[in-house]
């Protein structure tokens, strides 16, 4: 069957195609930028002096699980400070949240919040952590609260992020009833980003854990200060110990989460 | 007692994008009255019932202004500060029926009574328990009230526009704006909704204003139609009075979309681009 040349096909329109060629060329550009500063030169080390990398990682290989109760101990402290760091995240989070996203509240409270949310989200919970350990002293409640404002930042984002897509046609239903906005907010939003706002919550609470692992190499508690002094001390097998409760506790709260994730959503 | 509960006076909305949604309606409706509002899409039908419910505001001309029972909802393109008070007396019934998906259809029909409960209680959704059996009672009514515990999105579109309904009887409204509540359902929902809506307006003397793309539901369930175009008034008058014929007259070729096909029309099929025709002979 022939076809009549009389039929016109659209071209693919300039801006989407010059778009396509703006972004691979910005990558390029970004990595050709970035090649030198950051030493990727060298990589071809990695094959060279791979002897090094094994004899380093076989002092590994034989974990001594002699202060396993204090292992476990302070990983149970580490979970204990995500667990707080995260409930006051979300807590404040969810306002924060909400006078962040474009369609709760006006422009000129929308760019403060947001930029503020962005200093509490830039800055690593190690330097919030040193900050706090100066201000409440050594011990988990300055790891606390490095979880708390680090996170605030990420959730209050994540949050919005999930606020600003929600379908704003059960919004005007209940704004119909002659509801408050405030009622706006409760009945017509809240339902609908419940779900994607566990989801969230939960996911932070997994990476807490982790991030709270290393919060004691500055002294803000947990596990990090036991881990940090054995590298330090090169005791290969207590350190070797250590990271395996690390990981077996990271990998329970991860089924943990995610099984109440599929419940929930 | 005031005669009109709607009362429209030189309306005008022009959009960000320049285009003309509403052109200088004036326009009454009077209480306990049913009428249909006609036009394709575009027309202005949704835009008219959105602004009557106080929830976008109109082109800021001189003398331009809606009252609902001889309150102004807007004035100047000015909605007024107590648009809340007057919003209870309005129930509007939207096409995607706006309900909560995941909450239940009770709690759905219970935001109704948002406006007239003390604000704390409607924050932390401590519904007194007469507000709760009034909300049954609505829901009995619609013929839904085996769902009440169910989720809103689990309900068929048909079920969801009733519960929307219920919504609106539990607020206590004494107006009813309908924004082509049957576009999205089937024949037979269609009617049940209009019949609803039909025995609301009968018994309880609610004035209701319905939004339609087609003319028979006009026909069958109202008195009065109004029909728009390009954001005009077109026509205002007994809905017996407006027939396929005049309906061609004012609409033109346009007039197809808004007649039922198994009305007794045959609609043409539409003829071949050029192009396509070649490319099938060939």
């Amino acid at each position: 069957m022939t076809t009549a040349t009389s039929i016109h096909v659209p071209p693919v329109p300039a801006a989407q195609r010059y778009g396509q060629l703006a972004f691979w060329s910005i990558l390029a550009v970004l990595l050709a930028w970035s090649f030198y500063p950051a030493e990727i030169y060298k990589a071809p080390l990695l094959v060279t002096d791979a002897g090094n990398m094994a004899r380093y990682a076989s002092g590994f290989l034989s974990p001594n699980f002699a202060d396993w109760k204090i292992y476990a101990a302070e990983m149970l402290v580490t979970v204990n400070i995500a667990i707080w760091g995260t409930f006051l995240a979300i807590l404040f989070g969810i306002p924060f949240s909400l006078l962040a996203s474009n369609n709760v509240a006006p422009a000129w409270v929308v760019q403060p919040v947001r930029r503020l949310m962005d200093c509490c989200r830039a800055i690593n919970e190690l330097v919030f952590a040193v900050l706090f350990v100066v201000a409440v002293g050594l011990g988990p409640f300055a790891g606390v609260m490095a979880v708390f404002i680090h996170n605030l930042g990420i959730i209050s984002k994540l949050f919005s992020e999930a606020v600003e897509a929600s379908d704003p046609r059960p919004v005007e239903g209940i704004r119909a009833t002659g509801a408050t906005r405030l009622q706006e907010v409760i009945y017509g939003i809240v339902p609908q980003v419940m779900p994607l706002w566990l989801s969230y919550g939960l996911y932070r609470f997994e990476s807490n854990v982790r991030g709270a692992t290393v919060l004691g190499i500055v002294g803000a508690g947990g596990i990090g200060q036991l881990l940090f002094e054995n590298i330090r001390g090169f005791y290969y097998a207590e350190t070797a110990a250590i990271m395996i409760v690390v990981v077996i506790t990271v990998a329970i709260i991860d089924i943990i989460s995610q099984r109440l994730r599929k419940v929930l959503v | 007692m005031p005669l009109s509960a709607i009362r429209i006076e030189r309306l005008s909305k022009t959009f960000s994008s320049g285009k003309r949604g509403l052109d200088d309606i004036s326009l009454t409706v009077g209480k306990g009255e049913m009428v249909a509002l006609i036009g394709a899409s575009g027309s202005g039908k949704s835009t008219l019932i959105r602004h009557i419910a106080g929830l976008v505001t109109a082109d800021r001309a001189n003398g331009s202004t809606i009252s609902v029972h001889d309150r102004a909802v807007q004035d100047q393109g000015r909605i007024a500060t107590n648009v809340r008070d007057i919003r209870r007396e309005i129930g509007v019934i939207f096409q995607q029926f706006n309900l909560v998906g995941r909450m239940s259809v009770l709690t759905n029909v219970l935001t109704g009574v948002l406006g007239r409960i003390p604000a704390w209680r409607g924050s932390v959704g401590a519904f007194p328990l007469t507000e709760q059996r009034a909300a049954m009672a609505a829901l009995t009514r619609v013929g839904i009230a085996e769902t009440a515990r169910q989720r809103a999105s689990t309900l068929s579109g048909g079920q969801q526009q009733r519960a929307a309904i219920a919504r609106a009887l539990v607020q206590g409204a004494r107006i009813l704006l309908a924004d082509e509540p049957i576009a999205s359902l089937d024949p037979a929902s269609a009617r049940r909704v209009m019949e609803t809506l039909e025995t609301i307006n009968s018994q309880d003397g609610i004035t209701v204003v319905v939004a339609l793309h087609q003319v028979e539901y006009a026909r069958r369930f109202c008195q009065r139609t109004i029909a728009m175009q390009a954001g005009r008034v077109v026509f205002d008058g007994p809905s017996s009075q407006l027939s396929n014929e005049r309906l061609r007259q004012i609409y033109g070729s346009a007039s197809e979309e808004l007649i039922l096909p198994d009305a007794g029309e045959v609609r043409r099929p539409a003829p071949i681009p050029e192009g396509l025709a070649a490319a099938v002979a060939a």
